[in-house]
């Protein structure tokens, strides 16, 4: 392949990217497994205990990791979405759909761990601080952005107007980052930076940046079957069921 | 015959919607009715205690305003939509966001304003005095213009849905919740003694982001209803 002409525009067609999305699934499920119990059980096992916060801190490994995904997955899904109204092109707007139930699920996940984080250590289910609101926010776009699309009928009008909402609520993504350092708030700063030392043991970071890429990991491998779904459920054309060998096409035909 | 200018445009539609909502005043009075009204409620349900109302009172009354302006969002493109004008408005020559800003300010004199000229009335209502009722004012006076910009988005991106009043709430509240906190915050402020010129300056930065951007994705977002 090395400097051979490779069409990568190729897999901007949803009859290629099937079963290419298909052959790519099982490596970024196993990576993902993998990666997440490992993750774990350095998180719970092998990390020091916390001398403020004992043992309660260790839901870090899966709060810190699926609050940044909620964040970059809505970033990402509102490229695509802006590629796909940028370059009108089908195949981005189904990568955002496909991207905003997993983007919601890490919000939720967030915000639950984050809760069942806060009554040992704040006391409190859940404080009206900025970085948690806005947490909700997001959590509400991603819900809006869901629903918007499955009101309307008219794929394409479903398609376009779910973007717009998605890239309107881009604004809240740097909000969300920086509410801990515009606010005096209750929520701690951030532990993990690229340009400072971390504030951590080497082992918690350790644990939880393989969290984060197994959180990755899973987002693309749940992403890609999603996607395979959402093309089976709109190319639902005769000519290329066969081709693409998907038992539902070939039977509905 | 030349083609009227940009600005003559804008005033051209804040003429006529303003002309159209004078001349169906009941439509006017029900948002300042409602808002009265739901403003009365929380001090039934609450209970009279004063330092409760005084407490409550900017968080209450910002609600209420959010609320009036959500439910005067069908108004703002429904009756064009449905008699074609606005397929019209989107063939003018002049940009479609200069239309949408024109279309905007008038709903903003309709539904928010009414709100902005009551709200000293209602604080007083909640017991507020002297500088928070002036700070009152003054945040929903900035704020609602927000409010309406971003409302402009979510009705053009239910234009025409099954179900869009429920719609149009569940997109645009969270939307909406910055500029809340900024305002009921400033109020808050000023009754503590902090002072609330940082809140209101942030209220007018976003009104200013809104202005920049919101008409814009409203345009877009007509064009995609309209497609």
């Amino acid at each position: 392949m090395s400097g051979t002409e490779f069409n990568w525009f190729k897999y901007s067609s949803p009859q290629a990217f099937h079963p290419l999305a298909g052959r790519l699934i099982p490596w970024f499920a196993a990576a993902a497994v993998g990666l997440i119990v490992v993750g774990l059980y350095v998180g719970f096992f092998i990390a020091p205990t916390d001398v403020t916060q004992g043992d309660a801190y260790r839901i870090i490994f899966v709060h810190v990791p699926a609050a940044w995904m909620s964040m970059f997955l809505y970033v990402i899904m509102a490229i695509w979405a802006g590629l796909g109204l940028g370059l009108n092109a089908r195949p981005s707007f189904m990568m955002a759909q496909a991207i905003a139930p997993t983007g919601a699920m890490f919000t939720f996940l967030a915000l639950f761990t984050g809760s069942m984080w806060g009554k040992p250590t704040w006391g409190a289910w859940w404080v009206w601080d900025a970085r948690l609101t806005s947490e909700l926010i997001l959590l509400f776009q991603y819900i809006g952005i869901i629903l918007l699309r499955s009101s309307i009928d008219d794929l394409r009008r479903a398609d376009r107007a779910s973007a717009v909402l998605a890239l309107v609520g881009v604004i809240n993504v740097p909000i969300i980052y920086f509410s801990v350092r515009w606010w005096n708030t209750l929520h701690q700063g951030a532990s993990v930076s690229i340009t400072a030392a971390p504030t951590m043991a080497g082992t918690m970071v350790t644990a939880m940046l393989v969290m984060m890429v197994g959180f990755w990991m899973y987002s693309i491998a749940v992403t890609l079957a999603r996607m395979r779904c959402v093309i089976v459920e709109r190319e639902r054309q005769p000519s290329w069921g066969k081709q693409a060998s998907i038992p539902d096409v070939a039977e509905a035909r | 015959m030349s083609q009227p200018s940009m600005s003559e445009a804008l005033r051209g539609v804040i003429r006529r919607d303003l002309l159209l909502a004078m001349r169906r005043r009941s439509d006017v009075a029900m948002s300042v009715f409602f808002v009265v009204i739901v403003a009365s409620l929380f001090p039934l349900g609450v209970g009279p205690e004063p330092a409760v109302l005084k407490v409550i009172a900017s968080g209450v009354l910002w609600v209420t305003a959010l609320l009036a302006c959500l439910l005067s969002l069908g108004r703002l493109f429904t009756a064009d939509y449905l008699d074609g004008v606005l397929e019209q408005m989107l063939l003018i020559p002049q940009p479609l966001a200069v239309l949408v800003v024109g279309k905007v300010f008038a709903h903003w004199v309709i539904s928010g304003l009414p709100v902005v000229l009551l709200s000293p009335l209602l604080g007083l209502q909640f017991g507020l005095t002297g500088d928070s009722l002036g700070v009152l004012t003054l945040s929903l006076l900035l704020g609602t213009p927000t409010l309406s910009m971003i409302g402009a988005i979510g009705a053009a991106l239910t234009l025409g849905l099954r179900g869009s009043g429920l719609l149009v709430a569940l997109l645009v509240l969270p939307l909406f919740i910055p500029v809340l906190i900024f305002g009921a915050s400033a109020v808050t402020n000023s009754l503590a003694g902090i002072g609330s010129e940082a809140n209101l300056s942030l209220l007018g930065a976003c009104f200013l982001l809104s202005l920049a951007f919101a008409p814009w994705a409203t345009a877009v977002a007509l064009r995609i209803a309209l497609d």
